[in-house]
């Protein structure tokens, strides 16, 4: 009976120590975000108005408006997540890095893709057609796949050695 | 002559027909998009006679119109409608604000003309501080996600779209305006059609 | 006056270069040997013209015309006077002017060559160049005159070059990308008149392979530049940013790079004709296209050129080379097929195709992430931004593909490799290859990105030493040469490939500078007052002093002193700065200290409130970057040794060839 309460005890202790260890630490990240704080996520985010320019390096006056106001969101305890979404809603989706996933957008991830899927395949395919045994070309004589261009005898050999090496 | 000896080059035959297709199919798309997006590119903002898509601008908290507060473009007609985009961080802007406002007083009473203000990616404390500062009173608020500006393809802030009564788009003020005269000259045009 | 004449001179050669086109074609219809040596002597007429009126203008320039409204756009009094001169390709008029006037030079450097074996290439040689260059005129003609007044009275001063582009490297960096974007046309033109005449051998090929080669050369040079530009102007620490005007630069280079491979393979085999020709219309394109990004508008981009007039007709351009270069590759397309054999997939034939599809993959992403806002845009009404953490996730394991690639390539056999003797010639330099990453995670790496390419790296090095070791090793043992002897001479006499080599290295030296900043990079910002310190990556950087003052030239100069420490080691000062131009432009110059192991990158922050007590810094520690630019002077060697001119071979070794292919694939000498 002793030895359960104070395993209780115990656990108790624990539980309340770590609810305000997380506290503490959410809060000491709340009051006084630094530069750094802001710029990691300013990093991720576009300038709406100037093209192409992530807020952390932006020079223009609006730029020190959202970063203040980055800062500010931080101080009040929002999250990454909720001040990206923030973003979005007040300035449209241009200020993310990467078009959100969904409708018409899905369409820049899948595209690159599928071609580049759909190139391997036509290459093997390719490669598959024009893959014949050695024995046969030799008999083909001139033409073939022999060091016909190489000018150098060294190259040459060079180039035997990798063929013929067992 | 030739590199190649001539009995390495296979039977002649054509490219097969549904490659061909699909080929041109991709260069023409590829063609038309471009060209559209040059043409966007060289009208640059809605001109005079477009449509108008509707739109509803939610306001500032202290803001109303008529007692209510998202504003729908289309409960307008009949009126003459002036929507003035800007921004707190815009310089130019500073230099029409208060003509604006004085604009907006002297049509107020008649209540033929609505001037709506649109706010463009702003933040709000600055925004509501710039409100204060030039003491502007009609309808503003904040262009949520960029739409409505997205929707005039605005060109910088400021600019000033004139709408008559039945909605059609009329005159277009790119960059701010040098008097209350030159607003005033506008919209009394527009009031006598 | 002066300037009337240089306008004068450009619709005189506009319209040379029209007669050009009309008579080498009517000439070529009317069998008329005359009337096609008319074009080409009318063609070289261009180029000296050019020279008088890009000469005009940089007069103009020098002397401060200021009723020019080019003059007045991109110079003043104050700018000294290599940047008046340089000022010519500073704007949108005077570079398409300065871009026809190489262009000219290209073209007419071409028609000077001896054509007894190719008469029937030069009249469509001329025709395509000629075409080209006449639209650039055209453009400049009709709507970007660099020699046009300003209307009114003559201002007394210009407003003078954009500080952000008087630099060092914005000023070769233009001229650099313009020479590679320029001398692809030549590869091109032949190409065009190969497929017209239907003669669809490998001879316009082996003709423009140099032009490839130094085109090649002056793109990658210019992309370097221009990332070397950003990296000391922009002041946000990093070099590259997949803009979409970076983007555009990049894409030739994209397709240009497995050009110069998949060429091999034509030469030696008489394969891949369709591939080839396809790899070079689409560069050519690229080219244009990217430059019609670039000037049109279309794509809003930090570098854009301000929108102007020429965009139609730089769409109508590209409508038109686009469809006639298609079209005439589906008509040719049953006369460019070629037996095609392989006896392996791993030959090196077959890996030089895997490198194209790695390389098109890069470009299909690039050019999708490109062109996407625009359909987005279309479809939706909604902007989105394509940006880098996009391309870099998309393209990271194709380049690590390309450089696996690079460390296999040298070790398989044209025409047939197998596992067991690609694994054997391999196995070695990978065990080499394999201390680095563990060199690397002993001391603590532990990103897998990193590791890997390092790895990478580390193949790639030494299997391309391993391949010169071998050659020289092979050449002092069967001529009694010395080492050294024998690698000078057999390189020497086997250019290209050994070329190729030093490239592949400058490559991977590169990669070590792309994948330190990369993955390593770490930056911190922080207000501190003088006297006080940051701390980043080991380094402690102290703030001396500060001062403000505005200098002889009008621009208000902000300047800081920091000294740097590690452990406790003095290792200099660093002044990072900020200039306000007279009319308010900001011109950000970072304290950069640059070592073989990391660089250390100060940014005196401009848009926050400077004071002593006061003042915003942003450090970057950036991990390995030099390697970047050490692999650029390898880079340029390699290159050199590759393209440099030596004395024509081709009837030489096609003998030789000849006598060699009778050994057939019993191939030893």
């Amino acid at each position: 009976m002793k030895q359960r309460l104070w395993f209780i005890f115990i656990v108790l202790v624990l539980t309340i120590s770590t609810v305000i260890l997380t506290v503490s630490v959410v809060s000491a990240q709340g009051p006084t975000p630094t530069a750094d704080d802001v710029n990691a996520i300013a990093k991720q985010l576009y300038c709406p108005v100037c093209e192409n320019t992530p807020l952390d390096v932006c020079e223009t006056q609006a730029c020190a408006q959202w970063r203040e106001l980055i800062r500010q969101q931080l101080a009040d305890g929002w999250t990454e997540e909720q001040i990206k979404q923030y973003f979005v809603d007040n300035y449209g989706a241009r200020v993310l890095s990467e078009p959100p996933r969904t409708g018409l957008n899905w369409l820049v991830y899948l595209v690159p893709p599928v071609i580049i899927l759909a190139g391997a395949v036509i290459l093997f395919r390719a490669l598959r057609a024009w893959n014949k045994p050695a024995a046969v070309e030799t008999e083909a004589g001139p033409g073939s796949a022999s060091e016909a261009d190489e000018s150098d005898e060294y190259i040459a050999r060079l180039e035997e050695e990798l063929r013929t090496r067992d | 002559m030739t590199e190649n000896t001539p009995e390495t080059t296979a039977p002649k035959r054509d490219m097969p027909l549904w490659v061909q297709i699909i080929v041109w199919v991709a260069l023409i798309a590829l063609l038309v998009i471009l060209g559209i997006g040059l043409m966007r590119n060289q009208q640059g903002t809605v001109q005079a006679g477009d449509r108008i898509y509707d739109f509803s601008l939610t306001l500032f908290d202290d803001y109303t119109y008529e007692g209510k507060s998202p504003v729908t473009l289309s409960d307008l007609r009949g009126k003459i409608v002036v929507i003035n985009f800007w921004a707190s961080w815009c310089t130019t802007c500073k230099q029409e604000a208060a003509e604006l406002e004085a604009a907006w007083q002297y049509y107020q009473p008649g209540g033929e003309v609505v001037f709506l203000g649109v706010d463009y990616v702003d933040t709000e404390p600055e925004a509501l501080a710039y409100l204060e500062e030039f003491g502007i009173t009609y309808p503003n608020g904040p262009d949520m996600g960029t739409r409505i500006s997205q929707a005039f393809r605005i060109q910088g802030v400021p600019e000033t779209y004139f709408l008559d009564r039945e909605g059609v788009l009329q005159y277009v003020q790119i960059g701010p305006f040098t008097s209350i005269d030159q607003i005033q000259s506008i919209v009394d045009s527009l009031l006598a059609e | 006056m002066l300037a009337d004449f240089g306008y004068g001179v450009l619709v005189i050669t506009f319209l040379i270069s029209l007669y050009s086109i009309v008579i080498a074609i009517y000439g070529e219809f009317k069998k008329s040997a005359v009337m096609v040596e008319s074009a080409r002597r009318a063609m070289l007429l261009t180029w000296p013209l050019l020279t008088l009126s890009a000469l005009t203008l940089v007069y103009l320039l020098v002397n401060n015309h200021y009723e020019l409204e080019y003059v007045w756009a991109v110079t003043n009094r104050s700018m000294p006077l290599y940047l008046k001169i340089t000022a010519l390709w500073g704007g949108q008029a005077g570079s398409l002017l300065f871009w026809s006037w190489l262009l000219a030079a290209f073209t007419s450097a071409v028609t000077l060559r001896k054509w007894d074996r190719d008469r029937e290439f030069l009249p469509w040689v001329i025709v395509v160049s000629s075409v080209t260059l006449a639209f650039f005129l055209a453009m400049i003609v009709f709507f970007e005159n660099p020699f046009a007044k300003i209307l009114g009275p003559v201002p007394v001063d210009g407003r003078g070059l954009n500080p952000l582009l008087r630099h060092p490297g914005m000023i070769i960096h233009p001229p650099m990308l313009y020479l590679g974007f320029v001398s692809f046309v030549i590869p091109y033109a032949f190409a065009m008149a190969a497929l017209i005449t239907g003669r669809t051998d490998d001879r316009w090929i082996r003709i423009t392979r140099r032009w490839t080669l130094w085109a090649w050369m002056f793109l990658s040079l210019g992309l370097v530049l221009g990332a070397r530009w950003a990296y000391d102007v922009l002041g946000w620490g990093g070099y590259w940013g997949w803009d979409p005007v970076e983007i555009a630069a990049l894409m030739p280079w994209l397709v240009g790079t497995p050009f110069l491979h998949t060429v091999m393979i034509e030469e030696k085999r008489g394969m891949l004709k369709q591939l080839n020709m396809f790899l070079i219309i689409l560069t050519y394109d690229l080219v244009i296209f990217g430059t019609f990004l670039t000037r049109s508008g279309v794509l809003s981009s930090v570098h854009a050129f301000a929108e102007s007039a020429i965009g139609p007709m730089f769409f109508g351009f590209i409508g038109l080379t686009l469809i006639t270069s298609v079209a005439l590759v589906i008509y040719r397309w049953g006369d460019l097929k070629s037996e095609n054999s392989l006896h392996s997939l791993l030959s090196r034939e077959a890996l030089f195709l895997l490198a194209a599809l790695l390389f098109l993959g890069i470009l299909v992403i690039s050019f999708w992430g490109t062109i996407f806002p625009l359909i987005s845009e279309l479809f939706t009404g909604q902007k989105v931004t394509v940006g880098p953490p996009f391309y870099e996730r998309a393209t990271t394991p194709l380049w690590g593909g390309l450089m696996l690639l690079m460390g296999i390539a040298p070790l398989s056999a044209w025409g047939h490799s197998t596992i067991k003797t690609l694994g054997r010639a391999i196995w070695k330099p990978s065990i080499v290859a394999l201390i680095v990453p563990i060199a690397a995670y002993a001391g603590g790496i532990r990103q897998t990105v990193a590791l890997i390419g390092f790895t990478l790296v580390a193949l790639v090095i030494t299997v391309t030493l391993y391949e010169f070791w071998r050659g020289a090793r092979a050449r002092s043992r069967k001529s009694d040469e010395n080492f050294v002897t024998a690698l000078l001479r057999l390189a020497g006499r086997n250019r290209r490939r050994y070329g190729g080599y030093i490239i592949h290295i400058s490559m991977v030296l590169m990669a070590i500078g792309i994948l330190g900043i990369e993955i390593f990079q770490t930056e911190t910002q922080k207000n501190i007052a003088v006297g006080d310190e940051i701390n980043l990556a080991g380094y402690t950087i102290h703030y001396d002093s500060l001062a403000q003052f505005r200098n002889q030239d009008g621009r208000y100069v902000t300047r800081a002193v920091m000294s740097i420490s590690k452990n406790g080691r003095d290792m200099g000062e660093l002044y990072p700065r900020f200039d306000i131009y007279p009319d308010g432009q900001p011109m950000t110059i970072p304290g950069v200290r640059s070592t073989l192991v990391d660089d250390l990158y100060i940014v005196l922050v401009n848009w926050e409130q400077v004071g002593p007590q006061s003042t915003p810094f942003k450090i970057y520690h950036n991990p390995l970057v030099k390697w970047v630019w050490i692999g650029t002077y390898l880079f340029v060697f390699g290159v050199l040794v590759a393209a440099w001119p030596e004395k024509e071979r081709e009837y030489a070794s096609a003998r030789s060839r000849r006598k060699k292919a009778a050994y057939g694939t019993s191939g030893a000498d």
